[in-house]
């Protein structure tokens, strides 16, 4: 059904695009008469613009008539027809009489053709963000590929370690909820999605060179992850660099939406402060918190600041004892 | 408790907000005896600071008493008095391990948020911005500090809080400002700014064994206090500094400058005040950088200029030619407290420094409000204000 009803709307386009030719050659071939019927002859101006907004015609023609899917191409009718009613308004408050009667039919029909332009376009563009599109599949076909990296100064054994250990993982990725490892070598995946739904996988290490590197795979599941982390020793007593390389193969159809969305908009930017956080763990034991930012580094949360002013109390008991007694 | 919040440009407000608690294994909770207003609290209070939020608690210069401590601090414990370094540092990463607090790499967390206006992030601060960490500040009666193991130190003698309040700030900070310096033996030193900052920053100078120091202000009483530190002075409204200098210095210029001005600056001649004020409202630049362009002109040939002075983004016509084409060095920082602060209270204890003398006003923190209309247009003689919170 939505097959029959992009066919209809390319149809649309095309029809807009035999317009776009008709108008077009006239205004090419007769700018006089064109202008006569629009109402602007008595402008030298636009008498001389004529010809150039003809040819614009035609290029609208050109790339609607021309195209596989030419409604994604309305878009530049609706910017054309944008110019025209400008010059048509100017044309308005410059005229009287017979003239200004044809300035307005014709501002009339631009007016109408305007509506169905828009009306394409937008069409088109719902087609191009539906689920299953040729736009969304090739997103989810190229799948996203991320890399970051981070010092962090403490001995890459100790580093290599704590990664190695998946369960840990939650502590530092914020979009994580859990991770558990099974007797096979497997590890169970779980992350959280917007409005409480959940997403989870399973993934196996394919290479696990001690104090090196991790590579692993994902196993089953909806989602494709392949990743490595490397652990190379900073020069110079530095510490540890760490490098993620992640890919995500998305699935398609809902749950690849879902997870797309989970992922975020800065993609690079999560990778960034999962890595930023596993270096405040590793230095400093514990992910750093204030008061506009209480979880933690988030890109999410950084868009959105609580005011610097303390967290309303959960419980009070502690420190309230200790102050009665001052 | 109450806290002295910022409500927009120009408008502080002391609100009634809910008492800190703990969020981390190294926090501790610090009940406040004295706060100040500083310098850099003006540039929030002016609004050229970015991604301050309408309700964020200020102040940055605090001390008092621990209330409560976390699980993982164990050099502090409940009744401890404390001076509170402004910036927040971790004390493991490899900033901290190299003495670079202020650019610990660990203690902001919207250390995104920096990275885009400048690279990289430095560390967290108190009161001072989202981009900086999104911390309340200390002028309040309450607030949390954390890595309450590495920045807070600890007061055991009864030197009175007014010595030692300046220690979480503006004495390391001009301490700091002539160190970079780098000063030897005959050196001449000029300061511009006779603010408290400045002033420290003259004490300092000698300290370390300046020749002569000169500082350079508009306001006369600023100067007068720069003079009890043993500065020459120079009213930038009544002489030609350059020339001044150069003078000064039978045509050397001086070996070091220090900018302790910082990004709102004023300018004598009213129409170029007018052309930095005008860019700066448009945020073409965010500076007004007329101390700093003065202090590159008027370093002598492979000095340095030291710039304490805070900066927030972008500026315009700096005299990069000079700089490049005269070998200068230049060396600029938040203030890396936690170096200081034994090395100074040991010097205040001995005598060598009392702070307390800039201090011109005491004030209740439910002053705070009045505090910055004086601090900033400087009336009454106002040098520096300390709030006291109980
Ligand atoms: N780097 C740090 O860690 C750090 C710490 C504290 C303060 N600061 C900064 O140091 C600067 C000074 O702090 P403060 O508390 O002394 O502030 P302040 O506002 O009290 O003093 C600034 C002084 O500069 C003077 N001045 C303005 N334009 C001048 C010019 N063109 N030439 C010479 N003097 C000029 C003013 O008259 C004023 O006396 C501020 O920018 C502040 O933000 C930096
Ligand atoms: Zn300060
Ligand atoms: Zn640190």
């Amino acid at each position: 059904m939505s097959q029959e009803r992009d066919r209809a709307t390319d149809r649309l386009a095309r029809m807009l695009g035999l317009v776009s030719m008709g108008l077009g050659v006239a205004q090419v071939a007769a700018p006089g008469a064109v202008s006569r019927l629009g109402g602007v002859d008595g402008s030298p101006r636009a008498r001389a613009l004529m010809p150039l907004a003809g040819a614009r015609e035609l290029l609208h023609a050109a790339l609607l008539l021309g195209g596989r899917r030419p409604a994604d191409r309305v878009w530049t009718r609706v910017a054309g027809d944008a110019m025209d009613l400008a010059a048509l308004g100017r044309a308005v408050s410059g005229t009287q009489g017979d003239r200004r009667r044809r300035v307005m039919a014709a501002t009339a029909v631009v007016l109408a053709v305007t509506a169905l332009d828009v009306y394409t376009a937008a069409r088109a563009a719902r087609r191009r963000s539906r689920p299953g599109s040729p736009e969304v599949e090739q997103v989810a076909r190229r799948g996203m590929n991320l890399h970051a990296a981070v010092t962090v100064n403490r001995p890459r054994r100790e580093v290599y370690r704590r990664w190695r250990d998946v369960e840990n993982l939650p502590g530092f990725m914020a979009h994580l909820e859990s991770v558990s490892t099974t007797a096979d070598g497997r590890s169970h995946w779980r992350a959280r999605g917007p409005a409480g739904t959940a997403v989870t996988w399973n993934a196996k290490v394919v290479e696990d060179r001690p104090d090196e590197l991790i590579s692993w795979k994902s196993a089953g599941g909806v989602v494709g992850v392949t990743g490595s982390v490397r652990f190379a020793d900073a020069p110079g007593g530095r510490g540890t660099e760490i490098h993620v390389d992640l890919s995500y193969r998305l699935p398609t159809g809902r749950a690849g939406l879902l997870l797309a969305r989970l992922t975020g908009e800065h993609p690079e930017q999560q990778v960034r402060d999962d890595l930023r956080r596993f270096k405040q763990v590793m230095e400093t034991g514990e992910v750093v918190r204030s008061e506009g930012s209480p979880e933690g580094t988030r890109a999410l949360r950084q868009a959105r600041q609580r005011p610097a002013r303390p967290v309303p109390p959960v419980r009070s008991s502690v420190r309230a004892s200790v102050r009665s007694a001052h | 408790m109450k806290a002295a919040c910022w409500m927009g440009r120009n408008t502080v407000e002391v609100h009634e907000v809910p008492d800190p608690r703990i969020l981390n294994a190294r926090d501790a909770v610090v009940r406040i005896t004295s706060t100040a207003i500083c310098g850099s609290d003006l540039h929030l209070y002016d609004g050229y600071v970015p991604t301050m939020k309408k309700g964020d608690i200020l102040g940055h210069e605090f001390m008092g008493e621990v209330v409560e401590v976390g699980p993982q601090v164990s050099t502090l414990k409940v009744g401890d008095r404390v001076v509170v370094p402004f910036p927040i540092a971790c004390g493991n990463c490899g900033s901290c391990a190299n003495g670079m607090y202020s650019v610990c790499e660990n203690s902001n967390p919207n250390a995104g948020m920096a990275e885009k206006l400048m690279g990289h992030s430095p560390s967290g601060i108190f009161g001072y911005s989202h981009m900086l960490g999104g911390y309340p500040g200390g002028q309040a009666q309450y607030a949390r500090v954390p890595f309450a193991d590495v920045g807070p130190i600890k007061i055991e003698d009864d030197l009175p809080d007014e010595k030692v309040l300046f220690l979480s700030d503006i004495l390391p900070t001009g301490w700091m400002g002539a160190e970079m310096c780098d000063i030897k033996p005959g050196d001449t030193i000029a300061v511009w700014g006779a603010g408290p900052v400045g002033q420290f920053a003259v004490a300092s100078a000698y300290l370390m064994g300046a020749e002569r120091v000169i500082a350079i202000d508009r306001f006369p009483y600023r100067l007068r206090k720069a003079a009890q530190a043993g500065a020459q002075t120079l009213d930038y409204e009544e002489v030609n500094v350059l020339e001044a200098l150069r003078e000064m210095t039978a045509g050397r210029g001086p070996d070091a400058c220090i900018d302790a001005v910082g990004m709102e600056a004023h300018h004598p001649v009213a129409a170029v005040h007018a052309y930095d004020r005008t860019r700066q409202a448009a945020r073409m630049e965010t500076e007004r950088p007329h101390a700093l362009r003065e202090a590159i002109m008027a370093c002598r040939n492979g000095g340095t200029v030291s710039v304490v002075g805070v900066y927030g983004g972008l500026l315009d016509k700096f005299p990069m030619g000079a700089l490049m084409n005269r070998s200068l060095t230049l060396k600029a920082g938040q203030c890396h407290v936690q170096r200081y602060t034994r090395p100074l209270l040991e010097r205040i204890r001995n005598g060598d420094i009392d702070p307390s003398f800039v201090i011109s006003h005491r004030m209740r923190l439910e002053d705070a409000p009045r505090g910055y209309e004086m601090f900033k247009n400087k009336q009454d003689e106002c040098n520096k204000i300390v709030l006291s919170a109980v």
